[in-house]
């Protein structure tokens, strides 16, 4: 299971200025036949994705590179239902988890535990799913005692590892990640790669935002780089390694 | 998808997604009141300081029995205060949850029944004050006020429509929220909250455009224990069909435009 059809998707945003968003102005120019406020109407619009084509098929691990501002982390959103297309049609089959924002579903004065529980159950897991991969979870966080307490008390890191914990116990066809494993230290980060490809052995489709070459070479079967939000170039990857160990 | 199927599928979705709603509205309630001793009955605490400060005052002005207008009151504040939390509330259902709709395809329900399921949570405290004064002011119980809850289901149904509606057009408008705010409180003003509508005497007709009264009387008369008129739930139940006819029509049209305008 995992598919991924993208014909001629484009992705616009309205800039909306003060005047535009304001009701006033709607207000004004209605009354004034469109003489004051005019401007209200030209919202323009910033085309984020141009027209991509693309289609991923299962045991791809596909590379988004790109500069900021190219469309990766649109392009991830768009891929996980977040925007729909304003043109062109796109189809994703399969469950699609991703794993965006590390503070998704966390709130900082609920304790360790709880946090487990809440943002397993916003990424869609049911509360009986969720107990039972808590041992799993607490141990691969390290954190002992501290999953009782408050996690306004951790390190960044420490929110991070449990926040990596719980996203990578769910089981996905189509994993879209934005980069944010530079977390950690290297200890941590080194568990985290095995705890990561372990992930991707079960899932089919992986499609992750990157900056580092390493990680592209290591992992990815296919490089789609992307400039001004169009495919620069799509590339099949020769001798796709593990995760970095 | 577009049209009735997307909104349809929309509330569909949020309600099979019960349990991220749920989950979310006891943590806004708990997150509120964490680390005080008194937990979410601070609400409670504060509408009962309200009723006493006005009742003290207002008994004097409209001279009427303190037992009486203090059974009046009660009851009337608190259901207005479920009233204009939903009305409020309904305006930031989705700028407030920004984090959660830009990162996960959720149904935009979820953040609907989040805020309906809150408030309902927070009545159900406030509700505690009512039964005491009820209690206290020898005021019985009738058949009639079981009515209350078949008038709180009503309520809240009519919420989760304007919650869609109001919610998406205060996203796309950032001029609405303080517009709704200031009318709901004029209307705290208008409607017979805290002055009995027979002091209208003759004028009754300020009450027929005002959609808070027939709201606040449903939601009134059961715990006074008189059944609300007929009128009064005609009226109630027309505005919630027409809520939830508005909000079908925008979710219809702009619910995949939501996460544009955040």
């Amino acid at each position: 299971m995992g598919h991924i059809l993208a014909r001629d998707i484009c992705v616009d945003f309205p800039i909306f200025t003060n005047s535009s968003r304001s009701m006033k102005n709607i207000v004004l120019r209605a009354t004034t036949g469109g003489r004051i406020a005019r401007n209200a109407a030209n919202a323009s619009c910033v085309r984020s994705l141009d027209h991509l084509s693309f289609e991923v098929r299962a045991g791809e691990r596909i590379g988004l590179t790109g500069h900021n501002g190219s469309g990766k982390t649109t392009l991830l959103r768009t891929l996980c239902g977040v925007y729909a297309p304003t043109a062109g049609r796109l189809l994703v089959t399969g469950r699609v988890v991703s794993l965006l924002d590390i503070n998704l579903g966390m709130d900082p004065d609920g304790t360790g535990y709880e946090n487990i529980m809440m943002r397993g159950i916003v990424m869609g897991l049911t509360p009986r799913q969720v107990t039972a991969r808590v041992d799993d979870i607490a141990g691969f966080t390290d954190l002992g005692e501290y999953l009782s307490m408050p996690i306004r008390t951790y390190s960044s890191g420490m929110q991070m590892r449990l926040a990596f914990a719980v996203s990578t116990s769910v089981d996905a066809d189509v994993l879209l990640m934005d980069e944010w494993l530079s977390v950690g230290d290297a200890e941590f980060q080194e568990k985290a790669a095995q705890r990561l490809s372990a992930m991707l052995d079960r899932t089919p489709i992986l499609v992750i935002a990157t900056h580092s070459t390493e990680l592209v070479s290591k992992t990815c079967t296919r490089v789609i780089q992307l400039e001004h939000g169009r495919i620069l170039s799509d590339t099949t990857v020769d001798k796709p390694g593990v995760l970095p160990q | 998808m577009r049209g009735l199927p997307a909104a349809a599928r929309d509330v569909a979705d949020a309600v099979a997604a019960f349990r991220i709603w749920l989950m979310l509205a006891h943590t806004d309630v708990k997150q509120r009141y964490r680390r005080s001793v008194l937990g979410p009955f601070w609400i409670t605490l504060s509408a009962v300081v309200s009723i006493i400060a006005l009742a003290l005052v207002y008994t004097q002005i409209f001279k009427v029995p303190t037992a009486e207008y203090l059974v009046f009151l009660t009851t009337g504040f608190i259901a207005w205060l479920y009233l204009s939390s939903l009305v409020m509330e309904s305006c930031s259902v989705f700028i407030g949850a920004e984090g959660i709709i830009r990162q996960v395809n959720l149904p935009l329900g979820i953040h609907v029944f989040r805020m309906v399921w809150r408030n309902l949570i927070i009545l159900a405290h406030n509700l505690v004050i009512v039964f005491l004064v009820l209690f206290y002011m020898g005021v019985g119980m009738s058949w009639a006020t079981l009515l209350f809850f078949p008038a709180v289901i009503l309520i809240s149904l009519g919420a989760v429509a304007l919650g869609y509606l109001l919610g998406g057009l205060c996203t796309r408008y950032r001029d609405i929220p303080p517009i709704v705010g200031s009318l709901v409180q004029v209307m705290f003003y208008v409607t017979p909250v805290i002055w009995p509508p027979k002091l209208l005497a003759g004028n009754e007709h300020l009450l027929t455009f005002n959609p808070f009264y027939y709201f606040l009387e449903l939601l009134r008369a059961p715990l006074m224990g008189e059944a609300p008129a007929a009128d009064v739930w005609i009226i109630s139940i027309t505005l919630v069909v027409a809520f939830a006819l508005a909000a079908t029509a925008f979710m219809g049209r702009y619910r995949w435009r939501v996460a544009y305008w955040i």
